[in-house]
């Protein structure tokens, strides 16, 4: 079968985020921009990515589907640096993980990362 | 079918949240309730320390000449407050809130209700003693290693002393720890007369909980999806929720104001803090935030449907919090050219200063803001000709004395380091105390036969 002609992206152009903490673990909500982009997301953006784009910020990483909402969950262990009142960092409560995760890059088809790069602008 | 409708307004999302927000909330429109939450995790040690100086205090101490503002209003149109304002005090919450009422010329005109036993603290002991282990739900340790340094301790409760207090006529409902979500569901339950063993009613109203207990974030506040497009937020609509019997309910905000509530809003806000999805845990019942169907309903309306949920656990959360020792932060801007260079060249002289002082530290952590200090290495190599970095040290430590000398070693470096150095007007770092939180499961049987619910009047 031949594969679609594919072309990076970064996550930016397909989703909206938001995050807080949960203990010493960033979580990050990852939201399709477009209902049919979420099985993009869920194809693409995989435990094992995610883990390849936070390492040396995180120890683990957790996925969990929300079709409903179009949207992932990921949960970010030990990235906060003892979290809540111990952390040292400027991001002791893991708010701008989101934007760390819209840096990501996936493949997608290039009819989608033309659209995804025209409805930003 | 009933076409009744149950409107409940958020007015607080956290101890420290815009003041002008509750008394929007009142004037703005019809409302029936009031829900103000005011305790994040850390937030009961800071009330323990404010108590253990002072007796009368150990609650949110704003809350009292905020009801004083919105009271008149409130009693005149019968108006419920639901808020856990109370923190380690809520009798001594209570009994201020009471005054004003009071002094407002309101006696024999407002029923406040007080729920207690929350606080674990007096019993803990005792607690240990009968083999409640309170073990820490992330590494697994046993509570009695840190015993000694324990500030607070303080089990989650959830709506049903609420419900409890509404139905015994209170207006005003004052509690202390009590969930965020617990101050939207006792509303719902006590006006529907919802069993409160029907658990899709129970997921229902935690959800609408979840999305109203942080504030205007569902409603426009931090909103990343086209955020350019959100306005009015100098003055923003805080959220509403018109609850339904059915458990089906709308997010809204009152007409006229600034924000928006749209799908996008309320996605952000539900995936906020979240763990797994399936399994949203309250003292009330468990949330599976895979069933919920949201669609727009309207200008600024967002209608949530179809939650499902499952059976209370025979678990409740304890939030404990404990003295961990201390730390401090020092900054200093660096410009251009070579600004990061300099930061750098900075931090190694201060760090070679700290070790030649022998002091020792848990841990020192160096950030450059305006290079890697929200995002880390994903933020790429630093521009050398940003026009400033400002560097930003950090030590945490159990040695007082050490963190003191670190914050004595932040402005030397203006003449003793690399040049072109300001934004030190701030003068030393503080040495701050770093309470520590202690997440805990206990056997709600211990907890709740303690629980206690007082009507008193004004």
């Amino acid at each position: 079968m031949p594969a679609a002609k594919t072309v990076p992206i970064q996550l930016r152009y397909l989703a909206h985020a938001r995050s807080g903490d949960k203990g010493n673990s960033a979580n990050v909500g990852l939201i399709a921009l477009r209902p049919e982009w979420y099985d993009l997301l869920r194809s693409q953006v995989t435990v094992a990515r995610v883990r390849r784009h936070f390492r040396g910020m995180a120890s683990g990483v957790e996925r969990y589907e929300l079709p409903n909402l179009g949207a992932l969950n990921f949960l970010l262990h030990g990235a906060l640096d003892g979290g809540g009142t111990i952390s040292l960092k400027t991001d002791a409560q893991g708010k701008v993980y989101s934007t760390a995760l819209l840096r990501m890059e996936i493949p997608v088809p290039v009819a989608v990362a033309r659209k995804a790069r025209k409805e930003a602008r | 079918m009933s076409g009744k409708v149950v409107r409940i307004a958020a007015g607080q999302g956290f101890w420290g949240d815009w003041p002008e927000a509750p008394v929007r909330q009142v004037a703005g429109g019809p409302i029936d309730y009031l829900m103000m939450d005011y305790l994040a995790e850390v937030t009961m040690s800071i009330m323990q320390k404010q108590r253990s100086r002072d007796p009368r205090a150990g609650f949110a101490r704003d809350f009292v000449p905020l009801m004083g503002r919105i009271l008149p209003d409130v009693v005149a149109r019968g108006i419920k407050v639901t808020s856990n304002a109370g923190g380690v005090n809520p009798r001594g919450c209570a009994e201020a809130v009471l005054e004003v009422a009071r002094k407002l010329g309101l006696a024999g005109k407002l029923k406040v209700g007080l729920v207690t036993g929350d606080d674990l603290l007096p019993d803990l002991d005792l607690l240990l003693a009968a083999g409640h282990e309170l073990r820490d739900m992330e590494t697994g340790r046993p509570l009695s290693d840190i015993r000694a340094r324990v500030l607070s301790a303080n089990a989650y409760l959830g709506m049903r002393p609420m419900v409890e207090a509404l139905g015994r006529g209170a207006q005003v409902v004052i509690t202390g720890r009590v969930t965020d979500t617990g101050l939207t569901l006792a509303p719902m339950f006590h006006e529907f007369g919802w069993d409160p063993e029907d658990w899709d009613k129970v997921a229902a109203g935690t959800v609408a909980g979840h999305i109203i207990e942080c504030g205007a974030q569902s409603s426009g506040g931090n909103l990343l999806k086209d955020w350019r497009s959100v306005r009015g937020m100098a003055d923003p609509g805080f959220p509403i929720v018109e609850a339904s019997a059915d458990g089906s309910f709308v997010v809204t905000k009152h007409p006229g104001t600034g924000g928006v509530v749209s799908i996008a809003s309320v996605t952000e806000q539900l995936v906020y803090e979240m763990g797994d999805p399936r399994s949203y845990i309250t003292p009330d019942g468990v949330a599976d935030f895979t069933t919920i169907r949201l669609a727009k309903a309207g200008k600024d309306r967002v209608r949530v449907s179809g939650i499902r949920g499952g059976p209370r656990t025979p678990m409740l959360k304890v939030s404990v919090s404990y003295f961990y020792g201390y730390k401090a932060v020092g900054t200093l801007v660096y410009s251009w050219p070579d600004a990061y260079d300099k930061a750098r060249a900075a931090d190694r002289i201060l760090r070679q200063r700290l070790a030649d002082l022998g002091l020792e530290f848990e841990q020192v952590l160096t950030e450059y803001v305006g290079v890697d200090a929200t995002h880390g290495r994903l933020a790429g190599p630093a521009d050398p000709e940003a026009p400033e970095v400002q560097l930003r040290v950090g030590v945490r430590g159990t040695d007082k004395a050490a963190v003191e000398r670190f914050t004595r070693e932040i402005a030397p470096l203006v003449l003793t380091g690399p040049p072109s150095v300001t934004g030190f007007a701030g003068g030393r770092p503080q040495v701050e105390e770093v309470v520590a939180y202690w997440p805990a499961l206990i056997d709600r049987t211990a907890v709740e036969s303690g629980v206690r619910v007082e009507i008193l009047e004004a």
